[in-house]
């Protein structure tokens, strides 16, 4: 049982949990969504400018959520930032597989291997949507939606 | 059955069978009763003996098992009315919960009551299938709801509820027992104000009738709802006692088979009593189950469970105030073996998950509560919740586990 737990809470995970990176609000920014989990009550909101060649020129996200969510919105933060918005699409997509899937994952990339930390949240099919949560956000910014619930 | 006694926890625990199941290879340590509690085995084989031995529908036909089935449904009501000293069995209406009885009650009486700039009156400590059905009911009468007040121990403020009593106060809707933080209200001294202000009130006892002992003819309530599987019954089966009084005057909540007198397509006539109350075929083996809960938990005797539910609140207060990093969230006077807390730096979500992996259950999050997390600007908590069949083990498999918490975050 320890190692599962250990392998969900990695340092990485604790230490973007405990010091998220882009943390704060984006003002003016061009895309924003309020990303909700009825079912905990976390919260987290991204916000983004988009170039006019959609791609995501900066990114901050707030909140309140557990360790999980908060170090995955963190993460993803720093690894969405400079990508396009067909880009971040795909890596959502991936990350997505990453957590739910159960065949092992071979990561395509280094933005999908810095993910690979949260890889231990796959053995705690409860906690798949705190994971998520603001990638949820991020694709509904992406997609001119302001509000998104995980269901 | 006898009476046990003296409290004799072990035998109670030898009575549960999901005790002999282990957790991750781990002794399972179940703090998780308040949202729904574990069932002995006479309820298991009083559910077993009316599906294998007596099942047929109930109130239709004549034959051996639906008469049979018929006098089992119908005895659950009486020990329901009993055990809740309710004035006669027409008085208690079977439901499929205490959400659907709140329900019930507050569209019937609803329709029947309530104009606009009428007010509901209910109080922060509230479970959402305590506040819901009154907004959905105000938006369609035009009513306005109200909440009482708590203070930061998490007690019923009486002096503001007081206040807000007033010749538009239409229906008084609060909880015995704070689900999410354990306070208990003063319910009594509720009912006996609104009751000076010509004003019914409905007290939701699922939290409470696991715990102790209610009495309709003392307390006095218009309405008193429960659900069946917090009190170690079945799911799918809750209890709504309402006076007579309220029952003749009230419309029915639901129309179907058995709750007419006479139908025609021009005009239908009602039946009297609970059976109005009761549309369709209704939820038989879970009121046989809950029948069975209820003559097990008197077997014990109320008042053993709550002195044994209490020194086990005392032991885990005090153990949980010696973890520095905890904060316990509702500390009433008169409280309910339910401990609401958080833990400096670290989300309930990731108390759950650390403490599950040693087999401890506790509920992380809103609790159903959320204008009562608002109140003390948490989103969510972790809770401990005890029922009579929790032992000092219990308490102390929590504790440690929650020292893996603080190693992980620490």
């Amino acid at each position: 049982m320890m190692d599962d737990l250990k392998e969900l809470y990695q340092e990485v995970i604790l230490d973007h949990s405990k010091h998220p990176r882009n943390f704060g609000r984006l003002d003016p920014c061009s895309h924003e969504a309020h990303g909700y989990n009825p079912l905990c009550g976390d919260t987290v909101n991204v916000f983004l400018n988009l170039t006019s060649d959609k791609v995501i020129e900066d990114i901050y996200f707030d909140g309140k959520g557990c360790a999980i969510s908060m170090a995955s919105a963190s993460l993803m933060s720093e690894i969405v930032k400079g990508k396009t918005k067909e880009q971040a699409h795909i890596l959502f997509e991936n990350f997505h597989n990453l957590v739910t899937k159960d065949e092992e994952f071979q990561p395509a990339d280094e933005d999908m291997e810095r993910l690979l930390v949260l890889a231990g949240v796959k053995q705690f099919p409860m906690r798949v949507k705190c994971a998520t949560l603001s990638w949820h956000a991020l694709q509904s910014a992406l997609n001119g939606n302001t509000d998104t619930a995980t269901e | 059955m006898n009476k046990i006694s003296s409290f004799d926890v072990e035998r109670i625990r030898a009575d549960f069978p999901i005790f002999s199941e282990k957790v991750y290879g781990k002794r399972l340590t179940f703090l998780d009763s308040g949202a729904s509690a574990q069932k002995p085995k006479a309820v298991l084989e009083a559910v077993q003996n009316a599906y294998t031995k007596t099942y047929a529908n109930v109130h239709r036909g004549v034959h051996h098992l639906s008469q049979q089935s018929t006098e089992l449904y119908e005895g659950a009501r009486k020990t329901v009315c009993t055990h809740m000293n309710a004035g006669s069995v027409d008085e208690i209406i079977f439901t499929k919960s205490a959400t659907e009885s709140i329900n019930l009650v507050a569209q019937s009486y609803g329709l029947l009551a309530l104009k606009p700039g009428d007010e509901i009156i209910l109080s922060y400590l509230e479970h959402h299938s305590n506040i819901v059905p009154w907004q959905l009911i105000a938006e369609r009468t035009g009513a306005t709801v109200k909440a009482v007040p708590i203070d930061q121990n998490g007690e019923f403020l009486m002096e503001e509820y007081l206040k807000l009593l007033s010749p538009k106060t239409k229906i008084v809707a609060v909880t015995h027992i704070s689900n999410a933080i354990g306070t208990i209200v003063p319910v009594k001294k509720v009912i006996e104000a609104a009751h000076n202000n010509g004003t019914p009130v409905l007290i939701d006892g699922s939290q409470a009738m696991p715990h102790m002992k209610v009495d309709m003819q003392d307390l006095d309530a218009d309405f008193y709802v429960f659900t069946g599987h917090k009190i170690f019954g079945p799911t799918g089966i809750g209890v709504l006692y309402a006076k007579s009084e309220w029952l003749d005057k009230m419309p029915p909540y639901q129309g179907g088979g058995d709750m007419i007198n006479r139908v025609t397509f021009e005009k239908t006539t009602f039946a009297t009593g609970h059976s109005k109350f009761e549309a369709g075929t209704p939820p038989i083996v879970q009121a046989i189950g809950l029948g069975a809960a209820i003559d097990y938990v008197n077997s014990i005797g109320f008042d053993a469970i709550a002195a044994h539910e209490q020194s086990l609140l005392a032991y885990a207060t005090e153990q949980l105030s010696k973890l520095n990093s905890v904060r316990i969230i509702g500390q009433a006077k008169d409280k309910a073996a339910i401990i609401s807390f958080e833990m400096e730096g670290v989300h309930p979500h990731d108390i759950g998950t650390i403490v599950d992996q040693s087999g401890v259950a506790i509920r992380v999050g809103h609790h159903c509560a959320q204008p009562l997390m608002d109140f003390f600007d948490v989103p969510s908590t972790a809770r401990a919740s005890f029922a009579m069949y929790n032992n000092t083990d219990d308490v102390d498999a929590l504790i440690s586990s929650l020292k893996t918490v603080q190693e992980f975050f620490g």
